[in-house]
């Protein structure tokens, strides 16, 4: 309401970048692996319906499982291979989920069978038809099915399609490499995006540690492409939808609201590069570009990797110092802990960090909250994660929800990043969270 | 080598690095000028003084905590602070027995009893003071001169009295320059205030050493700056549009800026974190109150010091603050 435009958001932190490490290197295509697990379920909503069986010979960009209804997308083998069987793989959630194990036909090529090809002239309905049916999922880490997110719902439409090039994230390089080496790509997903969603301009936000490929794509823009660039002040966690609105437009969406509210759709810069690479080939998604880094890992990189490559595989391959002791999916600030190396890279794995066993001081004391107001001046969204963590300790969920915003929190870890006390604040509003909305479920059903 | 067991944790896995602890730390490293000046200005009776309230709050600190079962908490410097200030805001030739007790009543009633660190509504420190000044008011009125030449030999003989005797005082008395004030009507120099050439509490003659801790912490992001502006600026402001409508009967606002415990109190107590209000709004309403109240006290009061008093009532109703400063939500 009373936002003044100031080319970021208000708040914010900033933890070490550790992006030289990586930034400068080019995406190599990685092997493949001996075996490749594939769950079902890397994306949020519906488990795909796997289509093969046991025992059959698949090639590469061939359809394994088709989506389950629109909350679903379908699965592509990434490598031509033999099906050695259908059973439960264990996945980052920690949860075994329905999956297909792949066993990759030695020497096997890195063609991929061509599809019916979507042209850029189909209607909407047709493009979004598309990229669901290339399997295409937000390739940021939320990995959201992104037909659904780019259909505009009824009686909302888009004036400005905001690319993210943010990647806010420590350590990761991925998008940041895809700006410089897929150019054409992004310009084409970015036609194909703006058909589907109707939106007249689109605008890339980019941070300025990535000026480089800033002053690479404004190069490259084709004439007749509404494209702008935009290029905002370094500051975590700016790579999150409603931050990087606010960044780049001023306005802020609407508490409880989606981006459409503003009349915005925003999309991930990789996400749009895989539209404009597989659409016009009619493929599905095979691989993606994943960091590998962090102070455990030997040859760190950004490597183009096939989808359900186990973590094994990948850190045999790039070499680890010493014992490996915390491995990360996604970035340190929002990624997930890895409990387990059987797991798979999914789609939405935009990086894995390690970290050796010297490097990580695990079991910091936690003190009390000393009131020091350090959460106060992190939190992008405004919210008072101090009195939120002293509520949630009181279990007083309710009030958390109705009066401190608690549904608001994105969980971008920029409180527990700052608390001097190491109290995680974020872990407490993940549980809290989750509880209200079990209570939300549990009230709608006593009342139908 | 990849077969070992993995760590696992919940995100974010990066942390800043400062600790809680190192924020302790450094508060007392802020305090150590103003607090060698003590010793220098007033010798042995500011060192027993102020070893008395720190080990007393240490120590009753880390007994709480064994006959309640749980870990000391003694090693997060807290304690230290609250001794520290405790003695620094009490008279040179106070009674040691009279500190000592002053510093266990700090931790016991000033914090243990709200939960300990981080649950205290007022500032522990004060809360000692508050309690020694209703029980010995005259001991915490009387005042020894600074920079008496055997100050680093003899102890004055009010320093050693027993408990629950009455202590005598060395004939050398000095008043304080707001005490001479309020009750001579005489204005000290503002220089001399500045610097601490008068008598006074044993920590909080020399603004300037104060005044440079607050501005190490505040450089390293431990201290709001917006709390000291807020109450120096208000007491200055107040006092000084006071004086322009009768310089007779109101002092200048250096005067009342840098006399009494007022720059110890702004830097150091009304910033303490946990008794203080969130948002930034909040700690500048804050601040105000606290200007407004000292200004209130030493004028029309009967008291010549309002530090403490205002501190302790801004305290009060710190979280009511906060929650009419709340900040205003993204997106609401």
């Amino acid at each position: 309401m009373f936002s003044r435009f100031r080319n970021t958001f208000k708040h914010g932190v900033h933890p070490p970048e550790h992006k030289d490490e990586t930034n400068g290197l080019a995406i190599r295509q990685f092997s493949f692996a001996p075996v490749i697990t594939l769950p079902t379920s890397q994306h949020l909503g519906k488990p795909s319906r796997i289509l093969v069986r046991e025992g059959q010979q698949v090639v590469r960009g061939q359809l394994l499982a088709e989506a389950d209804g629109m909350m679903s997308v379908p699965l592509h083998a990434p490598v031509t291979g033999v099906l050695k069987k259908i059973a439960n793989v264990p996945t980052i959630s920690g949860k075994m989920t329905p999956g297909i194990f792949l066993q990759s036909l030695e020497g096997s090529s890195q063609e991929v069978i061509e599809g019916t090809p979507v042209p850029l002239d189909s209607s909407p309905e047709e493009i979004l038809q598309g990229i669901q049916n290339a399997g295409i999922v937000g390739l940021g880490g939320a990995a959201f099915p992104t037909h659904v997110k780019l259909k505009i719902p009824k009686g909302k439409h888009c004036d400005t399609l905001l690319l993210n090039g943010v990647e806010c994230e420590p350590f990761l390089t991925t998008d940041h490499r895809v700006m410089l080496e897929q150019p054409e790509d992004i310009f084409t997903g970015v036609r194909y995006v703006m058909k589907a969603t109707g939106a007249q301009k689109a605008i890339i936000g980019i941070e300025a540690n990535k000026q480089d490929a800033a002053d690479f794509l404004k190069s490259r823009i084709p004439d007749d492409l509404p494209l702008e660039v935009r290029v905002v002040p370094v500051k975590y966690p700016q790579g999150a939808e409603k931050m990087l609105i606010t960044s780049v437009l001023g306005v802020e969406v609407p508490s409880g609201g989606l981006p459409i509210d503003v009349n915005v759709v925003v999309i991930n810069v990789a996400t749009t590069a895989e539209i404009g690479r597989l659409l016009p080939h009619g493929r599905g998604i095979q691989e993606r570009v994943i960091t590998i880094t962090g102070p455990g890992v030997k040859k760190k990189g950004n490597y183009l990797i096939p989808i359900g490559t186990p973590l094994r595989y990948i850190l045999e391959e790039v070499g680890v110092e010493g014992t490996i002791k915390e491995v990360y999916m996604g970035g340190p600030m929002m990624g997930v802990a890895v409990s387990n190396l059987d797991i798979s890279v999914t789609k939405g794995t935009s990086g894995v960090v390690v970290f050796s066993e010297k490097q990580v001081t695990t079991d910091q004391p936690e003190y009390p909250c000393i009131k020091c107001a350090a959460c106060v001046d992190a939190c992008p969204l405004s919210l008072n994660p101090s009195k939120l963590g002293i509520l949630a300790k009181n279990e007083a969920y309710d009030l958390m929800a109705d009066e401190y915003h608690l549904m608001d929190c994105f969980e971008c870890g920029s409180c527990s990043y700052v608390c001097p006390s190491h109290i995680p604040l974020v872990q407490y509003f993940r549980i809290s969270k989750s509880i209200v909305r079990k209570r939300a479920a549990k009230k709608q059903l006593t009342n139908a | 080598m990849l077969n070992k067991t993995l760590h696992i944790s919940t995100s974010p896995h990066l942390t800043k690095g400062l600790t809680t602890t190192q924020i302790m730390q450094n508060v007392v490293y802020a305090l150590l000028p103003a607090v060698g000046y003590a010793v220098y200005a007033f010798g042995l009776d500011a060192f027993l003084l102020i070893s008395s309230t720190t080990m007393a709050a240490m120590l009753t600190e880390h007994m709480l905590c064994k006959w309640s079962h749980k870990d000391s908490t003694v090693g997060d410097w807290s304690a230290v602070i609250t001794g520290l200030l405790l003695g620094m805001t009490l008279p040179p030739s106070f009674p040691l027995w009279m500190a000592f007790l002053g510093g266990v009543i700090a931790i016991a009633l000033g914090k243990y009893v709200f939960g300990g660190l981080g649950n205290n509504s007022f500032n522990p420190a004060l809360v000692g003071r508050a309690v020694l000044q209703a029980a010995f008011p005259v001991a915490i009125t009387t005042w020894s001169t600074s920079f008496i030449p055997h100050r680093f030999t003899e102890i004055s003989s009010s320093v050693l009295a027993l408990p629950f005797m009455k202590p005598t005082y060395d004939a050398v008395s000095g008043a304080t320059p707001l005490s001479a004030f309020k009750f001579d009507g005489v204005v000290a120099d503002s220089l001399d205030l500045a610097v601490g050439m008068v008598s006074g509490s044993a920590g909080e003659t020399n603004a300037l050493l104060i005044l440079l801790g607050g501005i190490y912490l505040a450089s390293r992001k431990m201290l709001n700056w917006r709390i000291p502006v807020a109450v120096i600026g208000t007491v200055y402001v107040f006092s000084a549009t006071l004086h322009l409508i009768n310089p007779e009967v109101y002092p200048s606002g250096s005067f009342m800026v840098f006399s009494g415990g007022l720059m110890l109190g702004a830097v150091f107590m009304a910033t303490d974190m946990v008794a203080s209000p969130l948002t930034s709004l909040g700690v500048v309403i804050y601040g105000i109150l606290i200007g407004s109240l000292i200004v209130v006290i030493r004028i029309w009061g009967g008291l010549p010091e309002g530090a403490m008093y205002a501190i302790l009532l801004a305290n009060a109703v710190s979280p009511h603050i906060d929650k009419l400063t709340q900040n205003r939500v993204y997106g609401t």
